[in-house]
């Protein structure tokens, strides 16, 4: 039975890569609480050479922010990094915002950094980044909302749907907390709601087209 | 792409240029990503159905246009944010500048003035306060009003005096303020040598030569273009080897100005002139 599920599960997958994968990008995540261990489950398996740059907006407490990149490195083949005001969103890497400030993407596809008011207490949002990247990216763009205690995010979600772009909402009854993939149901319908184990085989996917 | 989005991104820039050639405020060169989100704010706040809406009545109203100068910039701001920064300042770029005979120093960008009373502060303690000019300036006239009143809530001062303390203070905070009711009113005396002025980054040109600016979190607000038109100016008005200071995100990496500053404190963003 298990076996079936997963080979359901990868032919769904599969399907959506199929239909838009050769569009993407670039890949726009979001978490709040619950995030980093979802995060670690579906970036896990990639390798170190990257097609499709992944950024991430995670709330964390501005102390512990810091070591973000230090964890994620520590745990992950490709590089990760801070992403950097006015640096352009490179390939091979995965990219977390600054805590502190809202992180943007611009349509010429360079980082902006911005101290405006936090959103639901949040700074960074992933409602900036994701609106932002919809209108750089537009179509060409995947952006996926996961575990959260808050609605940030959803707005965000769908901008990237009205842009024409992928959009996934992390199953709300697997997520460790609800909140969040629950704000973007009501708001929006994504193409897909996806467990992390399907988020994960969606993303190696998307960035290793000739898997098998 | 959606209808609406893109007849908001043909107004964006409209509204912009509409707004350099009537009030001369440049916003052309903004980063948009932060200028969009702030316009469809301030058309909620201010009631506006479209931007070209608030494009007709800016353009008539100058009053109006001054509400929506308030939103088209940010002044979030804290004293002696970044503690390091200023401890930087202090132990890194203080004992050189005590080798001049007088000192000027900018302050880009100062918004509502608690990074111009931090560095008054900091000069005042480290006794070069009273042979410093201190050049304040912002293209906003009401945050520098705010600026030259020096009255801030009260209920900050318990954050800044951690900051203060962080940064090297050598006093009690307190020592600086008086509270009245909810207000902290700084000391006069810090704002002696202080020249509040208007001035833009994105159309004015040098107006002094100076030994340090400090110019943080304003830059993140420019695109590319914009950003090496500033460090080409801050690059004119230092004198030779002088400091520049910027945000603890900030960098000069990706500016082709960027080769001719040193860093000085690369953590804390303190760089200077080659």
């Amino acid at each position: 039975m298990t076996m079936d599920v997963t080979a359901e599960v990868i032919a769904d997958v599969d399907a959506l890569v199929c239909e838009r994968g050769h569009d993407i990008e670039a890949i726009v995540l979001g978490a709040s609480a619950g995030g980093i261990g979802a995060l670690l489950t579906i970036l896990a398996p990639l390798p170190a050479t990257l097609p499709i740059p992944i950024v991430i907006v995670l709330h964390v407490a501005e102390d512990k922010a810091s070591r973000l990149v230090e964890v994620f490195s520590h745990h992950l083949a490709p590089q990760v990094r801070l992403a950097e005001d006015k640096a352009y969103v490179a390939t091979d890497t995965v990219y977390f915002s600054s805590a502190g400030y809202h992180l943007s993407i611009e349509k010429g596809r360079w980082f902006s950094l911005s101290r405006e008011e936090p959103r639901y207490f949040s700074r960074p949002a992933i409602d900036f980044l994701f609106t932002s990247a919809a209108d750089a990216y537009g179509g060409a763009l995947l952006g996926v909302l996961m575990t959260g205690a808050n609605e940030d995010g959803a707005e965000g979600l769908a901008a990237i749907a009205r842009a024409g772009g992928v959009t996934v909402v992390q199953d709300p009854d697997e997520a460790e907390f609800a909140t969040m993939p629950l704000a973007a149901l009501k708001l929006l319908r994504p193409d897909r709601i996806l467990s992390l184990q399907q988020i994960r085989t969606l993303i190696y996917r998307l960035e290793i087209p000739d898997a098998g | 792409m959606p209808k609406n989005e893109a007849t908001l991104d043909i107004e964006l820039p409209l509204l912009m240029e509409a707004i350099y050639r009537k009030y001369s405020y440049d916003f052309r060169n903004y980063s948009l990503a932060s200028q969009k989100r702030r316009v469809i704010h301030a058309l909620r706040q201010m009631e506006c159905p479209s931007v070209s809406e608030l494009q007709a009545r800016i353009l008539r109203e100058p009053e109006t246009f001054l509400q929506l100068l308030q939103y088209l910039t940010i002044p979030t701001t804290e004293m002696f944010r970044d503690p390091d920064y200023f401890l930087s300042l202090r132990e890194k770029v203080v004992p050189l500048l005590r080798t001049y005979p007088s000192l000027k120093i900018w302050i880009a960008g100062c918004s509502t003035g608690e990074e111009l009373y931090a560095m008054a502060i900091l000069l005042k303690e480290e006794g070069l306060l009273s042979r410093s000019i201190i050049y304040a300036t912002d293209i906003n006239p009401a945050v520098l009003e705010k600026a030259r009143k020096g009255i801030f809530p009260l209920n900050r001062m318990r954050a800044y005096s951690a900051n203060y303390q962080a940064a090297g203070g050598k006093n009690a905070f307190s020592d600086y303020f008086t509270a009245a009711y909810d207000a902290a009113i700084f000391d006069r005396s810090l704002c002696e040598n202080v020249t509040f002025a208007d001035h833009s980054l994105a159309t004015d040109s040098v107006f002094s030569e100076t030994h340090l600016i400090s110019c943080r979190n304003v830059m993140i607000y420019f695109n590319h273009e914009l950003q090496d038109r500033v460090l080409e100016l801050f690059h004119e008005s230092l004198c030779h080897r002088g400091f520049l200071g910027l945000g603890s995100k900030e960098n000069l990496e990706f500016s082709r100005w960027g080769s001719f500053f040193e860093a000085v404190d690369k953590p804390w963003r303190v760089y200077r002139k080659k």
